[in-house]
């Protein structure tokens, strides 16, 4: 059973493929590691999965739905934490999570247990009534988490959720993320922090625009005879000709 | 300063690359200026009118033609009672009624006066006034030279000269105008915004610790926008001479000197704004209402200062574009030259230097 | 419809929490409708004379003090030097000057006419014209009255006259604030619903928010309604508090029924905020959206007939005036509030606005992508 199945996938700007023609899948409650450079397209193919995205060619299906055909179907069941910060600053903990429990159709009843759950397990209790600007950095990434995840979606995608955040939080929040596989949800996330490629179940390596590389760490690792997955990264990211 | 000019060059790509304010900034001025040239015109004409021909004959359908004839009217309707006088003018269909009473021919010819009645709608009483005025010199007119040529005895003629604007072109009012609000715009408006801006994406701190003087990271957002204001000062001055015909009657460069005082105040008003606040909504908004407002409606190129009731007038005077304007007037209209505009350029000097020092200072303190 | 209601929770909390926001909403439309209406009067008043009399002769000084006595003029310089005179122009001491030439009076009598002089500041076209009108209408009546000391008319009057008479309707008192509070009004409508409503949605772009709403099952047309409705709500607020202003502040006593005009306004935000949306499709922040928003609101407004007349425009003007909605916005609270206009009165802009409502709406609907 597949979470996401990928064939041929290609996105082009004008003349600039940004991915080209990338195929592969993912099973259902696999953690799902997408590394690259920046600008190496991983955000990109991410995109056409969530339904951000048209894909120039090829095809995808996420959730058992077609991304060209059923964007909105996908939409139900997929959460989605992006680099950017996506909660309301200027709207209460509260209030966030009432929004985004609102918008995906939750009831007025699931809202109420499953924010009570959420506070409980972020150990938010007392502070649901401040503003989300006035958390910390750390603590903000850990509720916009755990609100992507709030409607139960089968998949969530989470691209360089990490970014910018002290090594303790990135454990705690990396623990979110395996309770929440636990829970059977497919987690798909782009990183460039090498450590966290060691947390995934499998890891694809994106190279200008392609997939270099597909396995689990361990397995990569042995293959090309290399300790980390640090080296490994770069033995494949050297012949880059795209960056910055 | 080699630091200075690399962080002026990164305010200048972010100003060049976006291309959408900058055609906005540069397109304004143009429309502006032929918005204010060539469509916009306080003069009556073609107003829409309707007759009320109780009389129908002979004089009420020469007057009638008379009245058609003027440029400044037009017959939209003929109507047929009194009832309908108030629909006609509600609507908007007609801006005046002329009414001619039966017999007006008959009455004129043998009692020797007639009357004529008008209608006017009074929702915009000067339009109104101007009207009726129109009315009256035409039938004044009619009377002289259809019903009866007399040349009066004892009359005095007066030989008028309209002075710098022998067309009594408005150009002459609203270029200046739109010079003040375009510069206003350009240096207190988008240099708060964004300064501001860099605030809110967290930008500044980086900024801030760099080995430059934080004052000077300040000042070299400012700096681009000196040269855009000139290059878009010197495009209206263009449009203005060749287009419409306003001269540039006195010396250029004191033009531009004083332009770069405006300039300048105006730029430190942005400071200030942006050391008081931290959104970009508020910094725009502070820009609207305290700023392009007050220039508009104070600085005299709209509305004339001496109508205004006395308070307002005092206010004006704290309005640093009234003084630019009434010095850009007299440089470019008038022709006059710097003792003729001391007390407004030093009142320039002073806004320049108030507002720079209160800048500063605010942003010394927000720094501690 | 259970999702509507969340958005438009969270809309309001956050424009309620904004106090630039509401200070926008509820000060401006204040600060405008007491503070414009005063200013913004075209009306030409204590126009600064000087008097250069070279006669000084009886008549001379009668005409003076007819000029000093009328309502129009202040008499600022009086010499007998017309250098100095011009010297007056220069530093705006006067307006105007008129002349009175050596022997005026005497040539006046002996060869039945004389001329007078008379210097205007044109640099205000307006100005200078409306002084000119006034001195000569003083200059005529003085005319007039020495005409009469002269000459004996016959008891029987052989010229004939037409005497026109006038009444004024809607604005009997002349006030011209009667005439620009129901215009600003309509500009204040007009900003809450085009500038805030744009600015509101590129917020979002800007800090990227937009993207989480984006890959949820949020529709298109919920979003949008969403950021629609709340400044929907807030223009009949501002419409409100402007005319409880213009009751207690301008006297201005509604002449007909205003409810048809809450149901135009209506029909003019829906309008002109398919218009914003429009505006922060095509702009990614919100220093672009402002500028874009500002440069068209400001087109608009000039070209609304608000200042000066449609009319004088030329034709071509004239098309975009009658393209442009603040127009109708603009004429419609006229009609209204002023003459007592009621729904039949104002069908034609009804019938445009709901129509350019429309089109703008389907284009701005069109333009907004989820997807890239």
């Amino acid at each position: 059973m597949f979470s996401i199945e990928v064939e041929s996938l290609t996105k082009k700007f004008g003349s600039f493929t940004a991915v080209n023609s990338i195929t592969f899948t993912v099973k259902s409650g696999e953690i799902f590691g997408f590394l690259g450079a920046n600008g190496a397209g991983k955000t990109t193919a991410m995109r056409m999965l969530c339904g951000l995205s048209r894909p120039t060619s090829g095809q995808a299906s996420v959730a058992g739905f077609d991304v060209y055909r059923q964007a909105e179907e996908i939409k139900q069941r997929i959460g989605y934490m992006s680099q950017k910060f996506s909660l309301y600053a200027d709207l209460t903990v509260l209030e966030n999570i009432e929004f985004y429990g609102g918008i995906y159709g939750l009831t007025r009843g699931e809202i109420k247990d499953r924010g009570e759950e959420l506070i409980e397990r972020l150990d938010l209790r007392g502070e649901e009534e401040i503003m989300v600007a006035e958390l910390p950095l750390g603590w903000k990434q850990k509720l916009a988490f755990s609100i992507a995840i709030m409607h139960r979606p089968s998949i969530v995608f989470l691209d360089e959720p990490t970014g910018g955040v002290d090594p303790l939080t990135r454990r705690q929040f990396w623990e979110l993320i395996y309770e929440a596989a636990a829970t059977g949800i497919t987690i798909f996330v782009t990183t460039h922090y090498m450590d966290e490629a060691e947390y995934c179940d499998r890891v694809a390596i994106m190279v200008d625009g392609n997939i270099r590389a597909l396995d689990a760490p361990e397995k990569l690792k042995r293959d090309m005879g290399l300790a980390t997955m640090e080296r490994v990264f770069y033995s494949l990211a050297r012949e880059a000709t795209r960056g910055d | 300063m080699k630091q200075f000019w690399a962080f002026v060059k990164k305010e200048w790509y972010h100003i060049s690359r976006d291309y959408r304010t900058l055609l906005v900034l540069i397109g304004m001025p143009i429309v502006q200026i032929l918005i204010f040239g060539y469509a916009l015109s306080n003069e009556v004409k073609n107003t829409r009118i309707a007759i009320l021909d109780f009389a129908g004959d002979s004089y009420s359908k020469e007057l009638t033609d008379k009245i058609e004839a003027s440029r400044y009217f037009e017959t939209v309707t003929y109507l047929r009672s009194m009832n309908e006088i108030d629909r006609s003018l509600r609507s908007g269909e007609a801006k005046m009624v002329v009414v001619f009473p039966n017999n007006f021919t008959q009455q004129l010819v043998h009692q020797h006066e007639s009357q004529l009645q008008l209608v006017t709608d009074g929702s915009n009483p000067n339009l109104s006034a101007t009207l009726i005025n129109y009315i009256n010199a035409i039938t004044r007119d009619f009377q002289t030279r259809v019903i009866n040529e007399v040349s009066l005895p004892y009359t005095i003629h007066v030989q008028t000269r309209m002075m710098y604007n022998p067309q009594l072109l408005g150009a002459f009012t609203f270029v200046p105008g739109v010079i003040a609000l375009v510069l206003m715009l350009i240096c207190t408006m988008m240099t708060s915004v964004s300064i501001v801006k860099e605030k809110e994406l967290g930008n500044m701190e980086i900024l801030l610790v760099s080995p430059m003087h934080p004052l000077a990271v300040v000042f070299s957002k400012a700096v681009p926008y000196i040269g855009l204001s000139v290059g878009i000062l010197s495009i209206i001055l263009l449009l203005s001479v060749f287009l419409l015909g306003v001269p540039i009657s006195g010396s250029i460069i004191l033009l531009y000197v004083v332009s770069l005082i405006f300039i300048i105040s105006a730029l430190a008003l942005g400071l200030l704004i942006s050391t008081i606040t931290n959104s970009q909504q508020v910094a725009m908004m502070i820009s609207l209402m305290g700023l392009m407002l007050p220039t508009m409606m104070f600085s005299g190129f709209m509305f004339p200062i001496e109508s205004m009731p006395i308070p307002l007038q005092w206010i004006s005077n704290i309005v640093p574009a009234k003084w630019y304007f009434f010095s850009i007037q007299s440089i470019m209209i008038k022709g006059l030259g710097m003792e003729a505009i001391l007390k407004e350029f030093l009142t320039l000097c002073g806004f320049a230097i108030f507002f720079l020092v209160l800048s500063v200072r605010n942003f010394k303190v927000r720094m501690a | 419809m259970r999702k509507m209601r969340y958005i438009l929770r969270k809309e309001f909390k956050q424009i309620f929490r904004d106090p630039a926001i509401l200070r926008l909403i509820f000060i401006m439309p204040a600060i405008q409708l007491l503070i414009l209406p005063f200013a913004a009067d075209y009306e030409i008043q204590n126009v600064n004379i000087g008097i250069v009399d070279h006669d000084r002769s009886t008549y001379a000084r009668e005409l003076v003090r007819k000029i000093e006595f009328s309502n129009y003029f202040n008499l600022t310089g009086y010499s007998n030097s017309q250098k100095e005179a011009m010297q007056w122009i220069e530093d705006d001491v006067v307006d105007l000057f008129i002349e009175i030439p050596a022997d005026f009076e005497a040539t006046l009598i002996r060869e039945d006419e004389a001329t007078l002089l008379m210097a205007v500041n044109a640099t205000n076209g307006t100005k200078g014209n409306l002084g000119a009108a006034y001195a000569n209408n003083i200059i005529g009546e003085f005319n007039r009255h020495v005409r009469s000391e002269w000459v004996q008319w016959p008891a029987f009057n052989p010229e004939p006259q037409i005497e026109v008479v006038h009444s004024q309707w809607y604005n009997v008192h002349s006030n011209y604030q009667r005439f620009m509070v129901p215009g600003i009004l309509a500009v204040l409508l007009t900003m809450v619903g085009g500038f805030l409503s744009a600015l509101n949605i590129v917020k979002e772009k800007e800090i990227g928010t937009i993207e989480q709403l984006n890959v949820s099952p949020i529709r298109k047309h919920q979003f949008i309604l969403g950021k629609l409705i709340p400044f929907w709500l807030l223009g009949f607020v501002v419409l409100t508090i402007g005319l409880a202003i213009s009751y207690f502040v301008h006297g201005i006593v509604p002449e007909a029924n205003i409810g048809v005009l809450y149901v135009f306004g209506g029909v003019y935000l829906f309008a002109i905020l398919g218009f914003g949306l429009m505006i922060s499709n095509f702009t990614d922040t919100q220093q672009q959206a402002m500028m874009v928003a500002f440069f068209f609101m400001l087109i608009f407004i000039l070209m609304s007939g608000l200042y000066t007349p449609i009319e004088s425009m030329p034709s071509w003007a004239q098309i975009v005036a009658w393209i442009n909605p603040v127009t109708y916005i603009v004429d419609a609270t006229r009609i209204v509030l002023l003459k007592g206009g009621t729904f039949t009165d104002i069908r034609f802009h009804f019938l445009v606005i709901t129509l350019g409502g429309l089109v703008l709406n389907t284009l701005a609907v069109w333009s907004y992508r989820k997807q890239t």
